[in-house]
């Protein structure tokens, strides 16, 4: 507790002040990073009175580019980790302190109130993800706290939304050392779990994984319920015909983005979003059609007469 | 106002909406049509069609208060009372009429007159579909453009779906009735009579 209320403090300090990303700006020159985002780093041995120069563990290097396009770019490394961190050699035991984890700034926070941090956290508790490792899944697997960017939020090509999404599962999904980190088993590539699926490629570019492997929830931004690979949507039918599950969510998403960019009603009726699949339900596809062709034989049929009734 | 045989039906204001109307769900429909056939590669950009969809639906939104008004403050909303007399017979004599009668010598059932400007089932149609269909379409396309506004979900279906299928489903039905509309509008004195009765006002008795 007492570590979170310094925490608050300065993070109050450092919004006070209006900062914004100065702490990164010359990172050949900022405390930790002059180590942390070099490949290599030197100091000076006062054992053996040498200057001397190491590799940095490459899991600890930090891009300076992607830190500086992040959400919290404005923090200082500080602001988070312990301020005992600027000395080195690094205390041993800073490794076992407990670090802030991202509810205890963004829940219960009216600032924060549309993003619904406490349903996503709900949410996150019936996943698989939580089931399986509980606690130790952490929101940083996927959101890496260094460099997230609310990429649904900032861009408007749904290609790229959806790369970045992607990118999220796949950076453990993808990579045996990270996947074994959280369950500790090899797993086969994600290629050929989706074997059976025509043209993955395409499918890959342009639908986020969590269309299939959540339970979709219109309110919020991005379901965080991953549901076991059992459950994940396998028919083609569900996105293709039968249900919008596709983009229900990221439709309403994008539709509001773009009126917050552009308010004005020309704006607004300019926005390009569209419901895909959801207008192709079989059932209504066949009705319509009998529909459709019976009102026209109706007519021809009642026009063959009054052409015949005229020429008597 | 009537002069031999002819009754001015069709007031200015209500062609004027009756113009702008018909050219816009014309659009809709066309624009509606392509959207749901998913053609990527057409003439006109699929990002297109869905920005004239919009605008097309808020002209026409906005004239269906002319509509609303016109029937609001002018007589012409006498005729759409419904009388409760008879009032499945009716409509089942005109269709009677029109599926048997026109071709067996038998005169029109319900004759146009200065106090009828609409055969019975006529009139429910238009009731049908100027106070429940049109609204409904209105009301999910203004769903479908402010989606904060729809409700999450109804028995885990999605409230977004909901709203695009009713919407369609609505676009539908205005497609089948203005197909119907415009076949049956040729069964005048002659078939390109009320055609000229909504442009200059007048209708032939």
């Amino acid at each position: 507790m007492k570590y979170f209320t310094f925490l608050l403090l300065l993070i109050l300090l450092n919004l006070s002040f209006g900062a914004s990303g100065q702490y990164y700006d010359d990172p050949k020159n900022h405390d930790c990073l002059k180590c942390h985002s070099q490949q290599t780093y030197s100091f000076h041995n006062d054992m053996l009175d040498s200057e001397q120069k190491r590799l940095m563990n490459p899991y600890l290097i930090i891009d300076t580019i992607q830190l500086r396009n992040g959400v919290h770019h404005n923090f200082d490394c500080t602001d988070c980790h312990s301020y005992d961190y600027t000395t080195y050699p690094h205390i041993a035991t800073l490794k076992l302190e407990p670090m802030a984890t991202c509810l205890d700034c963004h829940a219960g926070d009216e600032s924060f109130a549309k993003y619904e941090f406490e349903k996503i956290d709900e949410e996150f508790q019936k996943s698989v993800h939580y089931k399986d490792y509980g606690d130790n899944f952490t929101c940083a697997k996927c959101h890496n706290q260094h460099y997230y960017s609310p990429s649904a939020r900032n861009s408007s090509s749904v290609v790229e939304i959806v790369e970045y999404s992607n990118k999220m599962c796949l950076s453990c999904h993808n990579d045996m050392k990270k996947f074994s980190l959280v369950s500790g088993e090899a797993k086969p590539t994600v290629v050929t779990i989706h074997d059976w699926l025509p043209n993955q490629e395409l499918h890959f570019q342009h639908v986020r994984c969590i269309e299939c492997h959540t339970a979709v929830e219109d309110d919020l931004m991005v379901s965080h319920n991953v549901l076991s690979k059992e459950n994940a949507v396998r028919r083609c039918a569900e996105c293709h015909s039968a249900n919008s599950m596709l983009k229900a969510s990221l439709y309403k998403y994008q539709n509001l983005q773009e009126r917050a960019e552009d308010g004005t009603v020309l704006g607004m009726l300019s926005n390009e979003n569209y419901v895909i699949g959801s207008h192709q339900i079989p059932i209504l596809k066949i009705i319509s059609l009998i529909i459709f062709f019976g009102t026209l034989a109706g007519i021809a049929i009642h026009l063959t007469f009054r052409i015949i009734i005229k020429k008597k | 106002m009537s002069s031999e045989n002819k009754i001015y039906f069709y007031p200015l204001w209500l062609r004027i909406w009756h113009g702008i109307n018909a050219l816009g769900i014309i659009l809709l429909i066309i624009t509606g049509i392509s959207m749901n056939s998913g053609f990527e590669q057409s003439v006109i950009s699929f990002k297109l069609i869905i920005t004239v969809h919009n605008y097309a639906g808020v002209i026409v939104m906005l004239n269906y208060f002319l509509y609303l008004f016109g029937n609001l403050f002018t007589s012409n909303k006498k005729f759409y009372i419904v009388k409760p007399k008879n009032f499945l017979k009716r409509p089942m004599k005109q269709a009677y009429y029109y599926a048997w009668g026109m071709f067996h010598g038998m005169k029109s059932p319900y004759p146009l007159s200065e106090k009828r400007k609409f055969n019975p089932l006529q009139k429910y149609t238009y009731i049908a579909v100027m106070y429940f269909v049109v609204p409904l379409v209105i009301i999910t396309g203004i769903g479908l453009m402010f989606p904060e506004l729809i409700f999450n979900k109804i028995y885990n279906i999605s409230g977004v779906l909901i709203t695009a299928v009713t919407h369609s489903a609505m676009g539908f039905f205005i497609s089948i009735f203005l197909i119907i509309h415009l076949y049956i509008a040729s069964i005048g004195k002659s078939p390109l009579d009320n055609f000229r009765s909504i442009f200059n006002g007048w209708h032939h008795v």
